[in-house]
């Protein structure tokens, strides 16, 4: 099976019928890139309704810490015994939700969807470069989930020192049940999710480089390749650091080593271990972790510059800047880590620099955001579901980029370092924003992946849901960090002073469950539209960009014949001439497959 | 029997669904069924978003409003009223920002809702514009990183030579503090895990005699208006000493001694009868009331009365007991905290008191 350049003009389509394909070559070991990306998908989906199940649990815990639900008992078997959750168990919880929507959800089911899906699409190419690499991936990906998920029923319970696992609490299974056999499974698993993860952007990398149809400049790249392209790059970089991170840590926990650990302590006992430190193995989890937040940030960005400048039918605002921010950031991502150790006990003048960087970041942040509202104006804002949850984006971007001011400043950082405050301006900022992302994604490209339509009134029950649900969680969640109350308290009734937090702690579980009630919609809409949905047509929102030139039907090359020639940018809508029509009389969107016509510029945007 | 209710209640849920499409499609058999936005989806979706921006002011206003007494006292320590000036600068200019921001943003998409009649104006590029909002950030962030720094740098210029300052090491474990005074000498003895022992919890070094004076207590005492240094030390994994009321927090790292200053200006008697506090605690204890009340009846014990003292408390995750990981601090007037600490022994008199027995 050959993948061809975007230029090869003898490559008929004909080569690619006749492949046998049997139903696993088809549907399981597929290295079809758009089948691949539906593995991603469906398989992100199911990860992120466990990692949503697990904070509905946890949530409950903090809205009423005395009272006891048998749901406990059923869900955490000896840890919930008569409906109490044990404190270990809340820990593990935390820990798995957090590593399960950064990682599993946001990371691989976003990304990997959707730079499966769009890159060769969107490019002109028939496949990824290397289809075989792009298979691989997606099973270690799948082998990764299998054993975190097994890790939840590890007898000590599972790794449960927060998402971050720092030593030496991740290390030392005296020190927490949850660092015995579940912590091993939780290295392995995300040891091979980082192999995957690495597969995956390697080859994305490649694709854009050479892959590119004739025409298709990478000024002319639509920005959700760009924004794919990029953050494959940070992914390059910065996951081999995590995985030598978890080797050290695995050294430590099973070989003797001290790479982190020095004069310990513990049950009665002293640890030969001398000379490590924790604040490396901070130093190299941060080293991932930033870009992480925009490893996991830009695709969304990409699919809502795209998806906004289709629906407000207009060009996206300043294609230049949006590129330009998205290097920026991808570039500052790197080198602002420290912004997460303040109080870590790191050199003082080290915090000098990192504030300086972090708070750089919010330039290019803020360039987008306001060529995203400038994009909006004078638009013809058409409001699919995928439009929605773009604004919403841009909405929650902004509500949660803003209060990373006060975090990315080493003095504020201080007091709200680690409290709720943190929680509320992280979930708002990458988690609900990246999901938005994914959603728009989803309801956007769903014609492409699946030939249907998903129900658009069920989409704005969806959004609607969510919308008002994420703010209600998030919103006053600030407030309870600004009291002082800090995360990954199994409760906080132990501290008096926070006694008047309850209320609001119900209120945020309460609004906490009703969007995870709304998401229920999502996947009734997602399932049945799978198999009734009404049949899509070639281009049902009336975009520019190349994937809309295929035929509905799935076909392994995606064009039948010859791959299309790109001759103008992606972002012709309500194009006019000079005599104020529609450069294509009667449509407002020009296809980046149809040449100049007469008279007409090429914008040098 | 309650996995078997379950089950039948998602059974249910199921077919309420697959019920409720049913209804969907066949009230839509006649209408418009291509599932891409019409006019009137724009404009009620359009509409809503105008709501939607009311919603989020309204919910900014109510939780200002109602959370207002969430918000920390004034602060309890010299460097905190900087802290909290730039918190409040930093504040006022987000919330400007973020009302302004989602005000366009809402209201641009009620106003330009599509119809089918209208145009989108071709608006590709303007580099004014786009020059014009990156240097804006650009120059208010560097008035906020240049006073940051000047702050932090402050904060964390710890000069043991300046002044008198107090020395005290803070000591974590798993699931508790202690304080270390450094006696007379205001030197700490040398310790380290390797030598605890017995009484000796804390690992002192018993031929150094710089430790003998030392005396170790489970609360913490601070002379006001006397700048304290902290020097931390912890036994077994990460903890964080978090002092909210002194905006004070350093990690506590084991194999290392990581430092926090502070001076503390208001007492805790002071603290306790600040206007905030007696309406916060008043508060606190009503709520306590109505528990309490729940309580007794279910023949538990009732809820002790709160007064409010000043604590410090573990802020990084260490284990099944990191929630209740705490330690009172109490700030005194200097004769009150000599008194204190002359009835505290030391680390010297412990040892003898151990090899008498």
């Amino acid at each position: 099976m050959s993948v061809t350049q975007g230029d090869n003009h003898d490559h008929d389509h004909d080569d690619h019928g006749h492949h046998k394909e049997t139903f696993i070559t088809k549907y399981i070991f597929s290295q079809d890139h758009k089948m691949i990306s539906k593995q991603y998908l469906i398989t992100g989906l199911i990860m992120g309704i466990i990692g949503i199940a697990m904070s509905l649990l946890f949530r409950m815990q903090l809205a009423w810490p005395d009272h006891q639900f048998t749901i406990y008992e059923i869900l955490l078997g000896k840890f919930g015994e008569d409906g109490v959750m044990d404190p270990g168990i809340y820990l593990a919880l935390v820990t798995i939700h957090g590593t399960i929507m950064v990682f599993f959800v946001l990371t691989a089911g976003l990304s990997g969807t959707f730079s499966n899906l769009l890159i060769p699409l969107q490019i002109g190419a028939r496949d990824m470069a290397s289809g075989f690499l792009n298979m691989i991936s997606y099973w270690l990906f799948f082998l990764s989930s299998v054993i975190m998920v097994l890790s939840l029923f590890a007898e000590a319970g599972p790794a449960s020192a927060g998402w971050t696992i720092y030593p030496p609490l991740s290390a030392l299974p005296q020190a927490i049940g949850g660092s015995g056999t579940g912590m091993t499974l939780w290295l392995v698993s995300m040891a091979i999710f980082i192999a995957s993860s690495l597969l995956g952007s390697l080859n994305y990398v490649v694709t854009v480089i050479n892959l590119r149809t004739k025409g298709m400049s990478m000024t002319r790249l639509p920005l959700t390749i760009w924004a794919f392209f990029v953050t494959a790059i940070i992914g390059i970089v910065s996951f081999p650091v995590l995985l030598s991170a978890a080797l050290l840590l695995i050294m430590d926990r099973s070989f003797g080593t001290s790479f982190y650990l020095s004069d310990i302590y513990i049950q009665g006992e002293v640890l030969h271990n001398q000379g490590g430190s924790p604040v490396l193995f901070e130093h190299l989890f941060w080293f991932l972790g930033h870009p992480e937040v925009y490893i996991v940030l830009l695709p969304a960005l990409g699919i809502t510059s795209e998806i906004i400048a289709t629906n407000a039918r207009k060009p996206i605002f300043g294609y230049r800047a949006m590129v330009a921010s998205i290097l920026a950031i991808a570039f500052l991502s790197t080198i602002v880590w420290g912004h997460h150790m303040f109080v870590s006990g790191m050199n003082p003048f080290l915090g000098s620099v990192f504030t300086f960087t972090t708070l750089l970041i919010a330039i290019p942040s803020a360039v987008k955001a306001f060529n995203y509202i400038t994009t909006l104006w004078k638009g013809n804002l058409q409001f699919n579901p995928a439009m929605l949850f773009s604004i919403g984006l841009v909405s929650t971007f902004i509500t949660g980029g803003l209060t990373g001011i006060i975090l990315g400043d080493s003095t504020l950082d201080i007091n709200v370092h680690d409290t709720y405050f943190v929680v509320a301006h992280f979930h708002l900022v990458m988690g609900i924003s990246a999901l938005y992302g994914l959603f728009a994604g989803v309801y956007h490209w769903f014609p492409k992946m699946y030939g249907k339509m998903m129900n658009k009134n069920l989409g704005y029950v969806h959004f609607w849901i969510t919308a008002i649900g994420a703010y209600g969680v998030f919103f006053p969640m600030h407030f309870v960090g600004m009291a002082g109350l800090p995360r990954r308290y199994y409760t906080n009734s132990n501290f008096p002073y926070f006694d008047d937090l309850t209320d609001t702690n119900v209120l945020i579980t309460a609004f906490a469950i009703f969007a995870a009630a709304g998401q229920l919609v999502f996947l009734y809409n997602f399932i049945s539209s799978i198999f009734y949905g009404k049949k899509a047509v070639q281009n049902p929102w009336k975009s520019n960009t190349l994937e809309w030139t295929t035929p509905v039907e799935h076909m392994h090359g995606n064009w039948p014949g010859e791959i299309p020639h790109v001759h103008r940018w992606p972002y012709d809508y309500s194009k006019t001439n000079e005599n104020g029509e529609y450069v294509i009389a009667g449509q407002d969107f020009v296809s980046q497959i149809i040449p100049l016509q007469e008279g007409e510029e090429e914008m040098h945007h | 029997m309650t996995v078997f209710l379950t089950l039948v209640v998602i059974a249910l849920f199921g077919i309420t669904l697959w019920q409720m499409s049913k209804i969907l499609k066949l009230s839509q058999a006649k209408t418009d069924n291509s599932q891409v936005a019409n006019d009137k989806d724009n404009n009620l979706q359009g509409k809503l978003m105008l709501a939607f921006v009311i919603f989020l002011y309204l919910l900014t206003i109510y939780c200002f409003v109602q959370y207002d007494s969430y918000f920390l006292p004034e602060s309890a320590s010299e460097h905190g009223v900087d802290y909290d000036r730039l918190m409040l600068i930093s504040m006022v200019l987000i919330m400007i920002v973020q009302i302004l921001t989602q005000g366009l943003l809402h209201f641009f998409s009620y106003k330009y809702r599509g119809k089918k009649e209208n145009k989108a104006l071709f608006f590709a590029d303007n580099d004014k514009l786009e020059f014009i909002w990156t240097i804006i950030p650009v120059i208010v962030l560097a008035g906020l990183i240049i006073y940051g720094l000047f702050t932090w740098t402050d904060i964390m210029n710890i000069d043991e030579e300046d002044g008198d300052p107090l020395i005290v090491e803070l000591y974590a474990y798993q699931f508790d503090w202690r304080a270390r005074y450094s006696g007379e000498d205001n030197e700490l003895g040398k310790a380290n895990v390797r030598y605890i022992e017995g009484i000796n919890t804390l690992g002192l070094d018993v031929s150094d005699t710089y430790g003998k004076d030392d005396k170790i207590t489970n609360e913490l005492h601070l002379p006001v208006n006397r700048k304290v240094i902290f020097k931390m030390r912890s036994q077994d994994v990460l903890h964080s000493a978090y002092m909210p009321f002194f905006r004070a927090q350093m990690n506590v790292v084991p194999g290392m001694i990581t430092e926090f200053a502070y001076t503390p200006t208001v007492t805790s008697e002071e603290m306790r009868n600040s206007e905030f506090m007696v309406e916060k605690v008043a508060t606190i204890n009503k709520i306590r009331r109505e528990k309490s009340k729940k309580l007794v009846a279910a023949g538990d014990e009732a809820l002790e009365e709160y007064t409010f003292e000043y604590y410090l408390l573990c802020n990084k995750i260490c284990g099944v007991s990191h929630y209740n990981m705490q330690m009172k601090i109490i700030v005194e007037s200097e004769e009150d905290y000599k008194a204190w600490l002359k009835t505290q022994p030391t680390f010297g008199e412990q040892l003898s008191a151990q090899a008498s027995n």
